[in-house]
């Protein structure tokens, strides 16, 4: 036996620990692991609403999803990173983040930035070749989500200078949850490679910042397992650097609300950074241009649809009596704002030239100003030769 | 009046008189202070720059007056301190970075190139990026690996960034006030070789904005370009290509990006020569660029082609080799008689 398929070994069978916090079993009874017993206060409080909408975040995200992956099949989109299967570990997380918290996502995290307000179709404008960023970060009906990050890990250092920002304006730790304020960043197990996250965990420590790591391990870095990422499972990593750092079964939208609740709690009265450990699976490709056939088996896949978060949740709701009207419901929902998203998406047009040059830089620059006036005469020249 | 030369007793004293006379790691290290008295949102941050005051010096005393949450001895970490840098910039802050020297910067690089420099475009406008990069640079103080490389092209290639170098106490003094009251990213190259030079400091005004290029000595025959401590070379060349009856200009560029072409143009079309000298290795660096854009708009006032001292396209030398490696005043010089011979 090689090495990797020893550490995979090792790392299936750490999912199964009993540390791991998980409340839902994969066929969604309610079945807490021992690690869960502390969580399970939260998950009672909930109430069938939230319950309900933690399963309609799910749904509906999951159609914008195949809606934006058959517009990139379609040719309308240059990419598209699906966030098929990952439904639970970010809907549960986001949920648990206050309005005046900041989220800094990666670039798979569709659902945490409508759940913030943000309008998908901006992450639709990203991909289509429209813009960088997609959205304002600073406008209010953005709530505080910042714009997605392709060099993997870079902005878990921005998320922790911020972070070091409201430490530094008291900002947290005045024991007023209303008031206090926390940072969500969010990374995969590809990223945990990174030097910049190893150097955002040394200064979100070093500062003791108000921040919860939020680690995605959905087991691929494209083609490469994340047993050759980390020979010990990846939340340990968080208890190297001094934070405590919880692993949870990212497929169960309730362990990953109450324990990313608990931890913001903690962030934002002053008790410092925390990690948490994500296992999930993604269950489509890495993005539009990959072939996960190359690198996976079709076993491996089918023992994940088995854990299918949405299932989970869905077999629990029926179970507490929830309605068939309101599965229909959802369902119609989920139609609609993929309806939407093909609509608005074809509608999409038009991108000003000098969207280029305008924000290079936030002062005038002689040389980007003169190149925008020699484009602007260079195109004139062509309208003069045809009138 | 005995107060050590840029603490706040000797500010104090300036402001009446307006003229002190400071080396520039001293006149840094006054408008950085005056920077942090004036705007509470200014942060210096860096490896060694509080309780030690940086390993120049630079920052010294400012921990003491200002207190930790101003002045950050940070983690042992470039890409830590300019990605939180960023994001202290987020929230607000306006943090000037110290990067203890030039050979360590590329850690950061990612952080410097693809975030902060392009943070703005890509949130098209919605977020300022008001972050100083200070990075001892260049050589002539005879170290290791690593503490005498000239990294200036990586940058001024970057588009977001703005990049400026002082060569004078006047010019440290002001320039790193404007580099800090800028709204962009800047990266403020210190010519390390002369932290010590003296010069006179006026606190009452500023001289030129910051991207202004400056004539600091008339001539006739031929211009010389150059920036940090070249321009204390190019002056020695001068000096001695006067008493062999050559007249030279000589214009300090002070901004790398954007480059101030109206002193150089103004120049070269009276004198119709130029050199440009820097340590920097020769290819695709500043000198290409300005000799380029010179010889596209100057062409018909150039008597010779724009000639470029260099140091040389091999990585930077073990100390020793230093003086070959580097350009003197009589490298320019020859340069001098090579423009002169057309």
């Amino acid at each position: 036996m090689t090495q990797t398929e020893n550490s995979v070994q090792d790392h299936a069978s750490e999912a199964a620990d009993s540390a791991v916090v998980r409340v839902l079993a994969p066929d969604g009874s309610l079945a807490p692991s021992a690690a869960a017993e502390p969580y399970l206060e939260i998950i009672e409080s909930l109430s069938d609403a939230e319950l309900e909408g933690f399963y309609r975040d799910m749904v509906v995200i999951r159609a914008f999803d195949r809606q934006a992956t058959n517009l990139q099949r379609q040719g309308q989109l240059a990419l598209w990173p699906p966030s098929l299967g990952q439904e639970a570990a970010q809907v549960g997380s986001v949920r648990a983040a206050r309005p005046q918290d900041h989220i800094f996502p990666s670039y798979r995290e569709h659902v945490v930035a409508r759940i913030r307000g943000v309008d998908v179709v901006d992450i639709i404008r990203v991909m289509r070749g429209l813009t960088h960023g997609g959205w304002d970060p600073t406008d209010p009906r953005n709530g505080n989500t910042h714009i997605y990050t392709l060099v993997l890990g870079s902005q878990t250092l921005h998320a922790t200078g911020l972070a070091m920002g409201l430490v530094f304006d008291g900002k947290c730790g005045t024991g007023d949850p209303e008031r206090d304020e926390a940072v969500v960043v969010y990374y995969g197990d590809g990223a945990s490679s990174q030097g910049d996250v190893h150097e955002a965990m040394v200064f979100a420590a070093s500062y003791n910042t108000p921040e919860v790591f939020f680690l995605q391990n959905n087991q691929w870095a494209i083609s490469v397992p994340v047993a050759t990422q980390s020979r010990s499972p990846l939340h340990k990593r968080g208890e190297g650097y001094g934070m405590p750092s919880i692993p949870i079964d990212g497929n169960d939208v309730l362990a990953s609300y109450a324990v990313t609740r608990v931890a913001l709690e903690e962030a934002r009265s002053g008790a410092g950074p925390r990690a948490i450990e994500a296992l999930t699976y993604r269950m489509g490709a890495h993005t539009t241009s990959d072939d996960p056939t190359k690198y996976r088996t079709s076993d491996e896949e089918l023992s994940w649809v088995r854990r299918d978060p949405i299932a989970r949740m869905r077999a629990f709701l029926e179970a507490r009596g929830a309605s068939s009207d309101f599965f229909t419901d959802v369902d119609a929902e989920a139609d609609a704002v993929a309806e939407d998203t093909r609509v608005r998406t074809m509608q999409l047009d038009g991108i000003p030239r000098n969207l280029m040059f305008d924000h290079v830089y936030s002062e005038p620059h002689p040389l980007v100003d003169e190149q925008r006036q020699w484009l602007a005469d260079y195109e004139a020249s062509f309208e003069e030769g045809t009138s | 009046m005995t107060a050590a030369p840029g603490t706040a007793a000797a500010t104090a004293a300036a402001d009446e008189a307006g003229i002190e006379n400071l080396p520039i790691s001293r006149a840094l290290n006054a408008g950085m202070r005056r920077a942090l008295a004036e705007n509470d949102r200014v942060l210096l941050m860096g490896e060694d720059i509080g309780r030690l005051g940086g390993v120049f010096r630079v920052t010294e005393g400012l921990q003491a007056e200002f207190g930790e949450r101003r002045v950050l001895d940070t983690p042992l970490a470039e890409s830590g301190i300019v990605g939180t840098a960023i994001g202290l910039a987020m929230a607000g802050f306006r943090p000037v970075c110290e990067i203890q020297f030039d050979g360590f910067v590329f850690p950061a690089f990612d952080q410097i190139t693809s975030q902060l420099a392009k943070f703005t475009n890509r949130h098209e406008g919605a977020l300022q990026m008001p972050v100083v990069i200070r990075i001892p640079y260049g050589g002539h103080i005879g170290a290791i690996e690593h503490h005498q490389e000239s990294p200036e092209a990586y940058f001024t290639h970057t588009p977001g960034l703005r990049v400026v170098s002082p060569s004078t106490s006047n010019d440290a003094y002001w320039m790193i006030q404007d580099a800090i009251a800028s709204a962009d990213p800047v990266i403020f190259l210190e010519p390390k070789s002369k932290y010590w030079q003296k010069g006179e400091v006026d606190t009452r005004a500023r001289a030129l904005p910051l991207h202004a290029s400056r004539l600091v000595r008339r001539g006739t025959d031929v211009t010389l370009v150059g920036h940090g401590a070249m321009v204390t070379t190019l002056l020695q060349a001068a000096a001695l290509a006067e008493s062999e009856g050559t007249s030279c200009e000589v214009i300090d560029l002070r901004s790398l990006s954007p480059v101030d072409y109206g002193p150089i143009l103004d120049s070269v079309r009276r004198t119709g020569r130029m050199v440009y000298a820097q340590e920097a290795p020769g290819f695709t660096s500043l000198g290409s660029e300005v000799a380029a854009t010179v010889m596209e708009r100057a062409f018909y006032a150039l008597e010779a082609p724009v000639l470029r001292v260099s140091g040389f396209d091999a990585p930077f030398p073990p100390a020793k080799l230093e003086g070959a490696f580097l350009p003197d005043a009589d490298r320019v010089l020859e340069a001098v008689d090579r423009v002169l011979a057309y």
